[in-house]
Parts: structure tokens; C-alpha cells; sequence
């Protein structure tokens, strides 16, 4: 398998062992891989929470920009970057557009 | 553990503390294991099996440590596939919210049983490799077939999609086979590899001089590592830890000695790290004597070397003391003979040069023979 270089048609959500849960006692997102605990920003949690394995980077996308009334090209620069180095540390499940979701 | 879990993780605006809430803890249920690695880092005095805490005393504390803000368990030992009750073991930490990794040899599991730890919602598996062939891999383990069936292993685990990590400890008499073991964790399917020099305190120390590995060695194997980092980028994570002896600036242990990290021994003592019982004259409390937030925050194993007011020169001026914490207690003890000392590996400390010679002396010198672990003191490897 390489590495997957991630587009806006892409649909993710996160792999079966990258958990992200709201803990309690810290008063803070927790995304938890093995051996690491990572604290993602507010930003970060409100995109993973959108990767549902349903919506395509894209949806995500327009989500955002919508949202923030922001330029969607930029949105789209952050969200790929963000979530390009999740997939990197193989934190994501990917499927593409035309495959049904993983 | 790696350097992103250093930082304390407070709710936010909270007062800056000398340790947080506990992160990750690494369970260790058994000291027995079928195999006889001899840098393992279990103490060179093994707990008995009639010692370990019952399925009802772990589900308690596993419990108790989900209520102190743990987030991860690392189910270790020994061999945690020895317990019988490893996948009740597993489910209960899934109901109490642990995030639960299992560290196994492999050899004794079978795919059934893997598919009942993927039920009882196991989140990822990390299998030890002594060698990337059988020649190397099983002469180290002390364990003839043993590399065979760590494969076998692998393959179901990747099989029921479980998240796989490669753990190989590297040193002189298998730092060989580095670029093989690299690529097996590709062909395996693992997503991370772990490429650890051998830490030598207990059974390593030891075997010190047949696993001290050459400088160049090392220079070739780290060089090895960037490269296939940069290959496998997106493929494979490699951590990398390398040997303190030809370090210049020591680790950040544990990431601070009681900050968030522990280690809970087979019949429920709690450590600062694994190999906190090499430190003679420490005194450690057990989950069955006490709560284990009691533990965390009035053991005196915990709180003698907190923070950084116990330090005596070159680490209490020095301006990275906060930053590294004057390295590993247990190897400043064991090369020492004070525990509060800096970590020889500095290059502060008054001992580095020696250090460096020893391991220079000690890598170029015939290796001896492994002493293999084992509950009777250890045997001498016959060759
Ligand atoms: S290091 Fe080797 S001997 Fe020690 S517990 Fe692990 S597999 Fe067993
Ligand atoms: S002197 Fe102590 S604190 Fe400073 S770098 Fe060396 S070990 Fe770390």
C-alpha cells in the first residue's frame, strides 16, 4: 500500500483506532492513537467530527465554509493539510467518491 | 512514548502543575513469558505467578484508573496472553472507556482467541520481533518456532483489520537485519514500527557487553531509519529510539519521572516506570493496600523524584532541567549508584566520557554468551 495523497472528493472518517472522545477531567477533545495522546484544536475536532465516512472532503468543505462564512479555498487549504497529516499517521479510513464508505 | 505526550494536558487556563493526571499505564499481568529475551525488561527478580492480582482485583483497578483521568492501557508483561483471562481483561477496560493495546510476543495466541480480543474491542496489537528470520530472531527469544508464529500472528491480526504495530529492540547481534525488519513491517501490514535500541538496567545490563552495539552500527541504522521514514511516509510511522551510551544529551524518561505515566507490576505494585525497581531503597505501594489515586499523588516512589527540587548539580542549574528532567533515574543509579544524580548519558554528567568508552570497549569485544531470562536467575546461552 502507498501513501494516499488526499483530494476533496475523498470521503474519511477515522480509523478503527484513532478514538476522539471529550474527556471529562482535562475539559478537552482527546484523540487517542496508540502509544500517543493527541490534543487536537477546536478546529480540528469540529472537522473530524464532520469525517463520518458519509460526506466527501469537499462537503466538508462547503460545511465550513458556510459556517464561517469564510473562502472556501482556503477553508479547503486547512482542511486538507490537517487531515493529510491525520492520514499520514494512519489515523484515517478513506474512500473515494465512487467506492461505498469503509 | 513520544515526545508529543510530554506536555501536561490540563483543562485550559488551569494553574501550571508539577505533574498532571496520569495518561497511560502500563499494566504488566504476568511476568511469565515462554521466551527468554535477554535485554527484557521485566526485574531480574520475576513475581511468581501465586503473586498476580485476580481477574476481580484488575477489573477493580481498572476501573479506579478510569476514574483518575487514565485514557490508555498497555496490557504487557511477561506475557499478558499467559493470563487466562486476558480478553475479560480487555472487555472490562472497553466498558470502564480504556483505550487498550496489547504488548505480546504473540506465540502463545491463536486466531480465535484474537477474534474474541477484536470483540471485547481491543484497539490496536503490538508484536515483538527479535530478528527479521528465524536464525536471529529465535536464538535471541530463546525460543525455537517462536519467529514463525509471531508472523502467523501478525497476519490474522491484519486479517480482522487490527491495527498493527512492529516492535523490533535493535542491538549488535541482530542490528543486521535492520533494512529486513523494516520491510517485513511493510509486507506485514503494520502501520508503525518501533526501532528500539536496547535501555540497559536488569536483565541488559547483564548482557551489556554481547548487545552493545558499535558506534558505526548505530550510525548506519540511524541513517537506515531517516531514509525509510522519508520511503514510507504515509505508509509506515517509525519511532525510533536510540542508545543512551553514545547519546550526548539524555531522554526525557517517561516524559518525567510520575507526570502521567505508570507502570503496575503483577501483583499490584505501582511504579514510576518499569524498571523502578532496580533502584534499591525505594519503597512502592500496592493497588492492595491502597486507592490508586492515593498512590498517585502520596507514594513516595512518586513524589521523591517529581518535579526537579531533588536535583543536586549539574541538574539543578542547568537550563534544561525542565525539558529532559535529568534523564532516566534507573540508569543514574545504575551507573552511579545514586539515582538523583544526572544521567550519565549527559554529557554534563561526570561519568559520560566512561560511559562512552565502555561502550565503545564493550562493542568491539567478542560477545559473550546471552544469560537468558528466566525464574531461576537466568541461564547462560551454551554455543
Ligand atoms: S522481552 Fe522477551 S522475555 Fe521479556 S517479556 Fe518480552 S518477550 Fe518475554
Ligand atoms: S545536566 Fe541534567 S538537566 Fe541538564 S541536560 Fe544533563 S541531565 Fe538534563
Amino acid at each position: 500500500m502507498g501513501r494516499v495523497v488526499l483530494s476533496p472528493v475523498q470521503r474519511v472518517a477515522l480509523a478503527r483506532h484513532a478514538r476522539l472522545r471529550f474527556d471529562k477531567l482535562r475539559d478537552r477533545w482527546i484523540l487517542l492513537v496508540p502509544e500517543k495522546v493527541m490534543v487536537p484544536d477546536a478546529i480540528c475536532v469540529e472537522i473530524l467530527q464532520l469525517c463520518d465516512g458519509a460526506r466527501s472532503i469537499g462537503d466538508i468543505v462547503n460545511t465550513l465554509s458556510k459556517k464561517y462564512v469564510a473562502d472556501p479555498g482556503i477553508i479547503e487549504g486547512d482542511v486538507l493539510s490537517i487531515l493529510q497529516s491525520l492520514a499520514d499517521k494512519s489515523c484515517l479510513q478513506i474512500a473515494t467518491a465512487a467506492e461505498g464508505a469503509a | 512514548m513520544s515526545a508529543d505526550d510530554f506536555r501536561i494536558i490540563a483543562p485550559e487556563g488551569a494553574a501550571p502543575t508539577a505533574y498532571g493526571l496520569p495518561l497511560a499505564v502500563l499494566a504488566e499481568l504476568t511476568h511469565r513469558c515462554p521466551l527468554q529475551c535477554p535485554y527484557c525488561s521485566n526485574p531480574l527478580e520475576l513475581e511468581t505467578s501465586g503473586a498476580e492480582l485476580t481477574t476481580e482485583e484488575w477489573c477493580r483497578v481498572m476501573t479506579e484508573l478510569a476514574d483518575l483521568g487514565v485514557l490508555q492501557i498497555h496490557f504487557s508483561g511477561g506475557e499478558p496472553a499467559v493470563r487466562k483471562d486476558l480478553v475479560a481483561l480487555v472487555r472490562h477496560a472497553t466498558e470502564v472507556g480504556l483505550y487498550s493495546n496489547l504488548i505480546t510476543s504473540g506465540v502463545m495466541l491463536t486466531k480465535a482467541r484474537l477474534v474474541e480480543l477484536a470483540d471485547a474491542g481491543l484497539a490496536h496489537v503490538q508484536i515483538s520481533f527479535q530478528g527479521a528470520e528465524p536464525g536471529v530472531a529465535d536464538r535471541v527469544g530463546g525460543f525455537r518456532g517462536g519467529h514463525a508464529k509471531k508472523l502467523e500472528v501478525a497476519r490474522w491480526a491484519r486479517a480482522l483489520d487490527l491495527p498493527l504495530t512492529v516492535n523490533a529492540v535493535v542491538h549488535r547481534q541482530n542490528l543486521h537485519q535492520l533494512p529486513a525488519l523494516i520491510d517485513l513491517s511493510v509486507e506485514l501490514g503494520a502501520a508503525r514500527m518501533e526501532v528500539a535500541h536496547v535501555q540497559y538496567y536488569g536483565w541488559a545490563l547483564k548482557n551489556r557487553q554481547a548487545l552493545m552495539p558499535t558506534r558505526e552500527q548505530l550510525d548506519v541504522a540511524t541513517e537506515l531509519v531517516e531514509a525509510a521514514r522519508a520511503r514510507l511516509r504515509g505508509v509506515l510511522e517509525i519511532d525510533y529510539v536510540i542508545p543512551d551510551y553514545y547519546a550526548r544529551q539524555p531522554k526525557q524518561c517517561m516524559g518525567g519521572w510520575g507526570r502521567q505515566f505508570f507502570n503496575i507490576s503483577p501483583s499490584g505494585k505501582v511504579l514510576p516506570c518499569h524498571a523502578a525497581e532496580t533502584i534499591t531503597g525505594l519503597r512502592f505501594d500496592s493497588v492492595r493496600d491502597h486507592p490508586l489515586e492515593w498512590i498517585w499523588h502520596n507514594s513516595d516512589a512518586f513524589n521523591c523524584y517529581r518535579g526537579t527540587g531533588w536535583m543536586p548539580e549539574p541538574c539543578r542549574s542547568c537550563d534544561l532541567r525542565e525539558v529532559d528532567f535529568g534523564g532516566c533515574r534507573c540508569q543514574a543509579f545504575a551507573l552511579t549508584g545514586n539515582a538523583a544524580n544526572a544521567d550519565p548519558a549527559c554529557a554534563k554528567s561526570a561519568r559520560h566520557r566512561e560511559l562512552f568508552q565502555l561502550a565503545e570497549a564493550e562493542s568491539a569485544a567478542t560477545p559473550e554468551g546471552f544469560l537468558y531470562r528466566n525464574f531461576s536467575g537466568g541461564s547462560r546461552e551454551r554455543r
